[in-house]
């Protein structure tokens, strides 16, 4: 009896709607979920059409190259200075990967922490803020007096960027304690540190991959703007090189890779969203 | 057979138009009691029901909780003994301290004063003996029906029993459901995941806290007679916590009745209908009769409340 009554509730598909989600990704989470190939399409031939309207009304009214390269200079720019911005977009890549890491472990661990100290936090939140508001880009002068001109003062200020966006993202998720679902896993006899890996870090997790993503993005920020303040390597520092030299095909090539890489580390995060943090939308 | 004939001239007793209404009921009360007496009888000779061993004692828990306002009391000296194999429900209006009550049983609150011992043992934290059902089916929404039912036994870093877990789900209509996560399961379904991950780990006692309440009407229906068969068929201890009259009725051995603030037992009910109950019985004089038993002693003890402030 009782079989044949679960097969006639139906399935309570909630896919339609992408709302409720949280935060920042909010917008971000649904854009990618349901294009058809229709779409698809319309958006690959709006790119066409912008580029190749671009190249036409460059080519027709004669614009010289040091205010607007065509595309077509800037793809060839690309392809043939390659092997020259190759070792830069490493260096680049390296600092913000290192200072990242760095940043959102120190980040994630003083969230999780902190949440569990309700005077310690509210101590400690003013000071978090401080660090979320204050450009780190305006330490890196100081940095380099202290660090040199290597990497490390780059790598200081992408973990002071990227680290409190971090931790004040993923202090919202484990804020956001359901006593019930702790209860639960209690009454099962589960351990402090069970509690934590199994209910509080996996409830927390939409909002930790929105600290991630925005860590993410403001290290790349301020990496490129260190690179610019000092030093002679990076594509930041290319930034300044080419557009010193007029070198404007160049300059947007390095432009174009850069807008890739945010791309990138945006399509990263959405996928890991999808993946971990699914069950919220 | 003298007790159901009895019973049938009673019921067309109460058919007879309304003016009858009042001289049929008092000779139903009358052949009731009678009826309860020969019931009574007949159970204690049989050795079943009454004489049921002591599964879960309370004794004199008392729980203040420290607010901002101040302190609440919540229970108040609360003394209920939970026999082995019965289904008690604790019945009471909101406030009244019966899900502090329940989640103190279940280890996950501690009391002020007073204990509560599972045979020999006091229950200071979480028992494995005890399994809690909890309002709202409860269900890890990032994990899909399987991984949830797992969970118990993830944390105590068993292996699963899936012959048992599959068993259950068979049992309760959930065969096939397996992959599915919480947001895609009905209210009901929902609960019935979390019945079977409750039973999953063979408990010897079951805490259920209002487990049905956000459930529509028809659905409660369905669960209440679920309850009651996995009930019969596994002979396990339950104490269920609800704010519905009929419920208690419908699905307890006792009813044990809680008055509101501070927490006390006000009142214990026997209920002697015969198992298995159908959801029909609701709808029957007897029934109603103690529907409103219980309805004028909640609302005395109300009464009186009022009458004071």
């Amino acid at each position: 009896m009782d079989k044949v009554l679960g097969d006639k509730i139906p399935e309570f598909n909630k896919k339609q709607a992408g709302g409720g989600n949280v935060g920042l990704s909010g917008a971000s989470f649904s854009l990618g979920d349901h294009r058809s190939k229709f779409e698809i399409l319309v958006i690959i031939l709006v790119a066409v059409v912008i580029i190749g309207g671009m190249e036409l009304t460059l080519h027709i009214l004669k614009v010289p190259q040091y205010v607007l390269p065509k595309p077509s200079l800037i793809i060839t720019a690309l392809f043939t200075e390659w092997k020259f911005m190759w070792p830069h977009i490493l260096i680049t890549l390296y600092e913000l990967l290192t200072g990242f890491a760095i940043g959102a472990s120190i980040g994630f661990v003083l969230a999780a922490v902190i949440t569990q100290f309700p005077f310690v936090e509210k101590i400690v939140t003013p000071y978090i803020l401080l660090l979320v508001t204050t450009p780190m880009l305006a330490l890196v002068p100081l940095l380099i007096l202290r660090f040199g001109f290597g990497s490390e003062p780059r790598i200081i200020a992408i973990a002071l960027a990227s680290g409190p966006m971090v931790m004040i993202n993923a202090a919202t998720g484990f804020r956001r304690v359901d006593l019930a679902k702790i209860a639960l896993a209690r009454s099962f006899g589960a351990s402090t540190l069970q509690i934590f890996t199994k209910i509080r870090i996996p409830m927390a997790m939409p909002m930790i991959i929105v600290g991630l993503m925005v860590g993410s993005i403001f290290g790349l920020l301020t990496a490129v703007g260190a690179e610019m303040v000092g030093g002679a390597e990076g594509l930041g520092n290319r930034l300044t090189y080419y557009s010193a030299l007029i070198r404007m095909p160049q300059f947007f090539s390095i432009i174009l890779i850069l807008a890739f890489m945010g791309i990138s580390i945006y399509v990263f995060f959405f996928w890991l969203g999808k993946k971990w943090a699914s069950w919220e939308a | 057979m003298l007790t159901c004939r009895a019973r049938l001239t009673a019921r067309s007793l109460l058919r007879i138009p309304r003016i009858c209404n009042i001289i049929s009921e008092l000779a139903l009360v009358r052949r009731e009691s009678h009826n309860v007496s020969i019931m009574e009888k007949a159970a204690r000779n049989s050795g079943s029901g009454v004489a049921r061993a002591v599964k879960m004692a309370i004794r004199d828990a008392s729980k203040f909780y420290q607010t901002r306002s101040g302190a609440v009391h919540a229970l108040d000296n609360v003394s209920l003994d939970v026999r082995e194999g019965e289904f008690l429900c604790i019945l009471g209006p909101s406030g009244c301290g019966k899900t502090t009550l329940l989640w103190s049983m279940a280890g996950l609150h501690t009391l002020s004063s007073g204990d509560i011992t599972l045979g020999n043992e006091k229950i200071t934290k979480p028992h494995p003996e005890i399994a809690m059902i909890f309002q709202d089916a409860n269900l890890l929404p990032w994990r899909n029906l399987i991984k949830n039912i797992e969970l118990p036994f993830e944390l105590k870093r068993r292996a699963p029993d899936r012959a048992r877990i599959n068993m259950l789900l068979e049992r309760v209509g959930l065969t096939g459901f397996e992959n599915k996560f919480p947001r895609e399961l009905s209210g009901g379904m929902q609960q019935r995941a979390s019945i079977v991950r409750s039973l999953s780990v063979d408990p010897s006692v079951l805490l259920m806290d209002e487990p049905f309440g956000a459930l529509d009407a028809f659905t409660r229906d369905e669960m209440n007679l679920l309850i009651q068969e996995i009930w019969m068929e596994t002979k396990k201890t339950i104490a269920f916590v609800t704010h519905s009259i009929s419920e208690a009725i419908f699905l307890a051995d006792r009813v044990a009745v809680m008055s509101a603030r501070p927490g006390r037992i006000a009142e214990i009910y026997d209920i002697d209908i015969p198992r298995p109950r159908s959801i029909d019985i609701q709808t029957q004089p007897d029934f109603i009769k103690r529907i409103l038993d219980i309805k004028s002693r909640i609302e005395h003890g109300r009464g009186a409340k009022l009458a004071i402030t």
